[in-house]
């Protein structure tokens, strides 16, 4: 249960005692109610579920997700450690056939280089 | 079976069959109900595979004595003493009337203009017949046909014949319109959906979801603003300068209902073919991306209704490019992808993980989605 | 758009798939509950490009889904009265019940309306006041905040032309029935984010303790679904059961508390059944006596409507994780999306459609040259070696 998308809050009004806004996505505009999240504020960026603000986006939080990300091992480093065993073949659709339980044959080597 | 997308029955949908826009302002055609009795449903005419079936047991052999090639189309090349003369007709039954960027009239005009258009023909002459239930104001009857009369100029066709029914309150949906054209084909031209081959490059004209989307804008219980008008025009100026610059083209084909993910996999299936496609140079505007995201519909199945699909050999896509984007409605014509032999009938892209993911045919109706 | 596209980003999503297979040493079975998360994961083919060993299965995480075959009856006969206009989400109208679907109901002239917003159908019922309004309040607890608003807009505005047809279930209880199951093989679950950001995850806690599996909050966009893939691995890997919050920017650990306060308001738990699973304990909301008046089923005397599902459809085992549609002998034959026999099949995020329309299995009923692989991946970092397999 999930369509949610952010949305900036461009209007806020009173529509016969609920609170309701309308919220700008990026080049579409529609109404939504407002009343689960009395604090915000214009400009603010909600998630707008079926017509309803459920949460608002909290920016600090955003950039931290993305700079965590950005800051993995990049490519080069990730090469040096080697994968499971499936790794050489083509990858498959992960439901096929039973799960696999075999040991890893191969050594992992972890970023620092120590050993598995 | 060629693949997947074959209706159960066995019979693949006909790549040039258009159907009838059928969008009414409380829902949606029906896409795929469980068929009841002996009687026609509204899924009948949504364009997919009820309709072909409809065609393939019921109007067809009715028909079969007057038509014997065989299912009817929405085109059809007829020699006419020496000269290839393309002929169709389409029904209008768009509702609301006026949309953002168009109305019922210039889309009854432009599509049928469009279906001469991808069969390589020159425009010639078209009709235009009209079903009013009464009680329609002589204002809005005005304005759509000055639209109609406006989008032929445009196009530089003549509407030379036309009729007029009017029936009682209740007995069509304020307005049905249909049209009907002739157009000429040159020789040499004859694109089909059939005759995409292996290497050939894929050829978009622009962007891509905006008819969809600025209808979908203004349907009852969806609305919502959005600096998005229809896309609707009449392709056949930007024909004429793709045939100039390569008359040999394989395939035209313009993605109305279904969107380009429908038209191309028609095409990959009728030609037996695969596609990949390159998804950063598939334009979608900000606006339609952002309508899709909200109700949780996807790009590549929005119907347009200004836009082509152009399918030519690798040597000669940079000439057709070029040539395409010389004209204005062909301005941000490009390469969206290659046609290739692998996974025949079936059109895939890859996904930012590096995965390459189907690109699936519409099945029924677009619903927006809570999930 | 802003807080989308930044989570698409395809250099970050080759990062943290990199970062995955880096920590990876042994085989692992992951579940997510959402639907919307189903979707992205497999449009982007994000489990074929996880170690392999890796196994993401599709839990019952599509509302749509699991709406029980009853519900849909009552709907349908509900819907075909001609004193009823009857409004619904979208996803909803395709799902067949026994004999039929809204849509074709809609076509034989029942007045069936899709609504984006349960206020529109109270804006309908307000405009229609010689009409029953129904409206089909299905959903998870996402969707309960929204449709708790209308049952109490109706009360608070006097629309007493409008009612709701109840269908909402509950996460927790239903992953605490499959930790239960002696079938089970989850070792770890993405929570579902919009659930979290209105419900919080503190009902996910005692959970994690109990039954020993990390629990990740995750959202829905590519980089979102790794990077929560990656934190469940890694608890994994390092021997913890915790609750973690991938979706950060959004869900807080107390979630939204005044949306749940006014789904305590007009909801009460109750029994649930869901679809292909049977019922499950507590594991849904009914509208409490205060608002029964509300309640569809007995304004339209429905409540004895009893249905059984079709032999061939095993949406059960599919949403339990069990069984793949691999396994369904109806799957690509008697069932498609063109005529779907149960509701995983109906829905775009329903795992039998997902698999549908990404063409899993659908090689093998086709005519394909035997030596073409389905759908070929190429590994992402280039296997050491003379042969470039790289992309």
């Amino acid at each position: 249960m999930c369509l949610g998308i952010p949305g900036r809050v461009v209007e806020i009004r009173d529509d016969a005692g609920l609170p309701m806004g309308k919220v700008d996505f990026g080049g579409v505009r529609k109404d939504a109610c407002l009343a689960y999240i009395p604090e915000v504020q214009l400009g603010d960026y909600v998630i707008i579920h079926v017509g309803f603000a459920i949460s608002r986006v909290d920016e600090d939080e955003a950039l931290k997700t993305l700079e965590i990300i950005a800051s993995m091992g990049d490519l080069m480093n990730a090469e040096l450690a080697t994968m499971g065993p499936g790794m050489d073949a083509p990858a498959v659709v992960s439901d096929d056939g039973p799960p696999f339980d075999g040991v890893l044959d191969v050594p992992l080597t972890r970023a620092s280089g120590s050993p598995a | 079976m060629t693949g997947r997308r074959e209706p159960l029955a066995g019979t693949a949908p006909d790549p040039r069959t258009r159907g009838s826009v059928t969008i009414d302002a409380n829902g949606i055609a029906c896409p795929a109900p469980i068929p009841e009795d002996q009687r026609v449903i509204l899924g009948h005419g949504s364009g997919g595979q009820l309709s072909a079936a409809l065609m393939r047991d019921v109007i067809g052999p009715a028909l079969a004595a007057a038509a014997p090639g065989g299912p009817l189309n929405d085109a059809a090349v007829v020699d006419v003493a020496g000269a290839r003369l393309a002929f169709t007709t389409d029904t209008f039954v768009v509702s609301p009337l006026a949309f953002p960027g168009g109305d019922i009239g210039e889309l009854a005009v432009n599509g049928t203009l469009n279906d001469l258009a991808m069969m390589g023909a020159r425009p010639v002459a078209l009709s235009l017949a009209y079903v009013i239930e009464e009680g329609l104001p002589f204002e809005e009857l005005r304005a759509i046909t000055e639209s109609a009369a406006r989008a032929a100029v445009r196009a530089g066709a003549r509407i030379v014949t036309g009729d007029t029914k009017v029936v009682g309150r209740g007995a069509a949906d304020r307005l049905f319109v249909n049209t009907a054209g002739i157009g000429l084909v040159p020789d040499g031209v004859a694109p089909a959906a059939d005759r995409a081959a292996i290497g050939d490059a894929i050829i978009l004209s622009g962007p891509i979801g905006l008819h969809g989307v600025a209808i979908m804008s203004v349907r009852e219980g969806l609305e919502f603003e959005v600096e998005v008008a229809s896309d609707t025009q009449a392709l056949n100026g930007l024909v004429e300068a793709i045939l100039e610059a390569e008359p040999g083209i394989h395939v035209l084909r313009d993605p109305t209902r279904g969107g380009l993910a429908s038209a191309l996999n028609e095409i990959a299936s009728t030609s037996g073919v695969g596609m990949v496609l390159d998804e950063p140079t598939i334009l979608i505007p900000g606006p339609v991306r952002a309508a899709c995201e909200m109700l949780g519909l996807d790009p590549f199945h929005v119907a347009n209704e200004g836009k082509l699909v152009a399918i030519v050999p690798a040597a000669s896509a940079a000439s057709v490019v070029a040539a395409m984007r010389a004209t204005r409605e062909g301005a941000d014509a490009a390469i969206i992808g290659t046609v290739v032999a692998d996974h025949p009938g079936m059109v895939t892209l890859r996904t930012i993980v590096g995965s390459e993911r189907i690109v699936d045919m519409l099945v029924g109706e677009q619903l927006p989605r809570i999930c | 758009m802003k807080y989308l596209d930044e989570y698409r980003d395809p250099v970050l999503a080759l990062k943290l798939v990199a970062e995955i297979h880096r920590i990876t040493t042994r085989p692992w079975t992951l579940m997510e509950v959402c639907g919307g998360q189903t979707h992205t994961i497999v449009k982007q083919g994000i489990d074929e490009a996880l170690p392999q060993g890796v196994r993401m299965i599709h839990g019952p995480g599509c509302p749509v889904c699991v709406t029980p075959l009853e519900q849909v009856d009552k709907a349908l006969a509900i819907a075909a009265r001609p004193d009823v206009i009857f409004t619904s989400y979208g996803d909803m109208l395709r799902v067949p019940g026994s004999t039929t679907d809204l849509l074709a109901l809609k076509a034989r002239g029942a007045d069936v309306r899709i609504v984006y917003s349960p206020l529109d159908a109270l804006k309908i019922a307000h405009a229609n006041p010689d009409r029953q309004v129904v409206f089909f309040a299905v959903g998870f607890e996402t969707t309960a905040p929204a449709n708790a608003m209308a049952v109490a807009e109706a009360a608070r505005r006097g629309i007493d032309n409008f009612s709701v047809l109840v269908s909402h279930v509950l996460v927790p209880p239903a992953m605490v029935a499959l930790l239960e199951s002696p079938a089970n093989q989850v070792q770890s679950f993405l929570a579902a984010g919009h659930v979290c950001a209105v419900m919080g995850w503190t009902e996910y806690e005692p959970i994690a303790a109990k039954y020993r599996v990390p629990i990740v909050v995750t959202g829905f966009e590519p980089l979102d679904l790794l990077e929560g893939i990656l934190m469940a691995i890694r608890q994994l890997e390092e021997g913890r059961h915790e609750v973690e919050n991938q979706y950060a920017r959004a869900v807080r650990r107390e979630g939204v508390p005044l949306a749940q306060k006014q789904i305590l308001e007009v909801f009460e738990v109750g029994d649930r059944k869901w679809r292909g699973v049977g019922e499950i304990p507590d594991s849904g909301y009914r509208l409490r006596p205060k608002y029964a008046r509300f309640d569809a089923e007995t304004r339209f005397s429905v409540g004895d409507i009893h249905t059984a599902e079709h032999p061939a459809c095993i949406a059960g085992a599919i949403l339990t994780g069990e069984k793949t549609p691999l396994d369904c002998t109806a799957y690509g034959t008697l069932c498609s999306p063109q005529k779907p026999l149960g509701a995983p099949m109906v829905s775009s995020e329903g795992t039998c459609a997902a698999f549908f329309s990404a063409g899993r299995g659908i090689g093998s009923l086709r005519t394909l040259a035997p030596a073409t692989p389905f759908v070929q991946v190429a590994p992402l970092i280039p296997a050491a070696g003379p042969a470039d397999a790289g992309r």
